[in-house]
């Protein structure tokens, strides 16, 4: 870890310290933003396949727990763990359904598989209380630390967070990281020299889900709320934004992209009540004037400025 | 029986407006590789200026022509303006639709508000029809004639004019196309504004039936993925026959097992996709 990042974690451990719940609570939400843009950057960065229906794996998250909860009444140290089993499980079935196809074939199967469980979250009343949404859910307390203030549940979101963001920054540079790469960019030299680009894929695909129904239980534990709207596809669309903003393929990208992303749709919620139109800007001037992402576009400016000096 | 009966003729009746809206993004997407994310929102779009064009006193005949026109338009300064300058970066385009349907959808939601808008079904279909002893809404029976008509004539566009014998080249092979001196890009603006005009029609056409409401787009875009991936991506054949098979099964669906209806939608998809990636008429690999 270099010294900025470093630097960084103190000021984010300290944020609590110095300024008031507002700004605690926007953080958390900026960390889980992170962890999801995070998880779809593995594939869409990574694996070179862009899912529109990342939103699926948080909202069937956040949705498995908070039923285990209040129809089974079961405790968190359960609920937790079944919530991401079940989850992967249907990041399995539907990779397999969605990597039949690659390009804008897996798009349009990832779009219309998370349309199909947000229709379900909607629809399917008895389970998920349709439009209501399911309420009166509770965050969990580990090792008996008590989470319901908002610089305790901060302090867990930061742990998990880094704890991903580690495991992530390992998998990518992992020798399993460079043949996904592989794939992404040449996908038939890998076949051809042995790989089986398509079961990297899919594992990738799984693991990203994973780490999505992680997001969703940070999600559903801040809120205590959950609605079928989480499983739209403007959530789905909000993270990829993040992740191709901030710059898809690099570390920090997705971070300082769902950063952006969140605090734009704080500040300008504050003032115009268009966050949607406001998105679909962004999308139009993103993909034309910045496709390559901010990250990485500050960075090839940094060098150049650098090179010039001399 | 008449359960059976009406809610047959209802499956024909959204199988027809399935096709009217997903005989476009199959154009579209054979021509251009352009999986354009904005044609649910241009189905509402559809839906809401024949609205506003019936508030101003049209019938509905003629407030859908001004609705698929109106769409239509809208559909060549997306390409035009949008698409265009993206043209060879295939992520690019599809997030760029991505961005304009929630622009789209947003507009709708500030012009005509969050109220669902019910479109009268125009006085002379009002009245249902006798024939041997059964009874049909005359409404549904007119969806699918105006749907099997469209399916004509873009048939017949395609097999037998010049039009359709330069976009089926473009389809199969842009390059040779562009060599034997076909203008692909008049040909991408025709056929994007050709696939607007179907989908601005089927919202108009389709008024009677859904009302326009906010949300549209999002239902519409996620049936009409359905039928295109079930039928095979480009494939125009494929997506008539997917269209009806997915109005029944949604259909019937609906009325049988309401909480479960986007389930059933998902069975046929998985069942092709594994044994048929490519869809049923589809040839197009992706």
């Amino acid at each position: 870890m270099k010294r900025s990042h470093l630097l960084l974690l103190v000021v984010l451990i300290a944020l609590p310290w110095f300024s008031g719940e507002y700004y605690v609570n926007l953080a958390s939400q900026i960390l889980i933003a992170a962890i999801f843009a995070a998880s779809l950057n593995l594939l869409v960065g990574y694996a070179g396949l862009t899912s529109l229906g990342h939103a699926s794996y948080l909202g069937l998250s956040a949705y498995i727990s908070a039923w285990l909860s209040l129809r089974m009444g079961l405790g968190h140290a359960l609920t937790a763990p079944a919530a991401l089993l079940a989850t992967t499980l249907t990041g399995c079935a539907f990779g397999w359904i969605a990597l039949r196809a690659s390009g804008l074939g897996f798009l349009m199967l990832t779009l219309a598989l998370s349309q199909i469980v947000w229709g379900l979250g909607y629809r399917w009343v008895g389970v998920t209380n349709g439009d209501n949404g399911l309420s009166g859910l509770t965050r969990p307390a580990p090792f008996g630390i008590d989470l319901a203030n908002s610089a305790a549940y901060y302090w867990f979101v930061l742990i998990i967070t880094t704890l991903v963001l580690l495991v992530i920054a390992r998998f990518v540079n992992s020798p399993f990281g460079a043949t996904l790469r592989g794939t992404r960019d040449q996908p038939r030299r890998m076949s051809s020299l042995g790989y089986d680009v398509w079961g990297i894929r899919w594992v990738t695909f799984v693991f990203a889900s994973f780490l999505g129904a992680v997001a969703g239980l940070l999600y559903v534990y801040f809120n205590k709320y959950i609605h079928p709207s989480v499983m739209s596809v403007t959530v789905s669309a909000e993270a990829l934004l993040a992740v191709i903003a901030g710059g898809s393929g690099t570390l920090a990208g997705p971070v300082v992209g769902a950063a952006l992303v969140m605090l734009l749709k704080n500040y300008a919620s504050a003032y115009v009540e268009r966050w949607n139109m406001l998105m679909g800007f962004v999308f139009v001037f993103i993909v034309i004037v910045m496709p390559a992402g901010i990250v990485p576009g500050t960075q090839a400016l940094l060098r150049r400025l650098g090179g010039g000096r001399k | 029986m008449q359960f059976w009966q009406i809610q047959t003729l209802n499956s024909f009746a959204l199988g027809g407006l399935l096709f009217l809206l997903s005989s476009g993004f199959a154009l579209i997407f054979g021509l251009m590789r352009i999986a354009n994310l904005t044609h649910g929102a241009l189905f509402m779009l559809g839906a809401y200026v024949a609205v506003s064009a019936m508030r101003a006193g049209f019938g509905l005949a003629l407030a859908a022509l001004i609705a698929a026109l109106a769409v239509a338009a809208v559909g060549g300064l997306i390409e035009r303006l949008v698409l265009r300058r993206l043209s060879g970066n295939a992520q690019g385009q599809v997030l760029a639709t991505l961005g304009l349907s929630f622009i789209a959808s947003d507009f709708c939601l500030i012009v005509w508000g969050g109220d669902t808008i019910p479109i009268q079904t125009p006085a002379m279909f009002q009245a249902p029809l006798r024939l041997f002893g059964l009874i049909f809404p005359t409404y549904r029976l007119v969806v699918v004639g105006i749907a099997i008509v469209v399916g004509v004539v873009l048939y017949l566009l395609m097999e037998r004019t010049r039009l359709g014998a330069m976009i089926r080249a473009g389809v199969d092979d842009m390059q040779m196309a562009r060599a034997v001196g076909i203008r692909a890009s008049a040909l991408f603006t025709i056929v994007f504004c050709l696939g607007a005009l179907l989908a601005g029609l089927g919202g108009a056409v389709g008024g009677p039936i859904f009302s326009a409401y906010p949300g549209l787009d999002s239902d519409m875009l996620s049936l009409a993925l359905i039928v295109v991936i079930l039928g095979g991506i480009g494939s125009l054949v494929g997506t008539f026959v997917a269209s009806f098979i997915i109005g029944f099964i949604y259909t019937f669906g609906t009325a049988l097992l309401p909480d479960l209806a986007y389930v059933i939608l998902f069975l046929p998809m998985v069942i092709v996709i594994a044994f048929r990636p490519t869809g049923l008429f589809g040839t197009i690999k992706t």
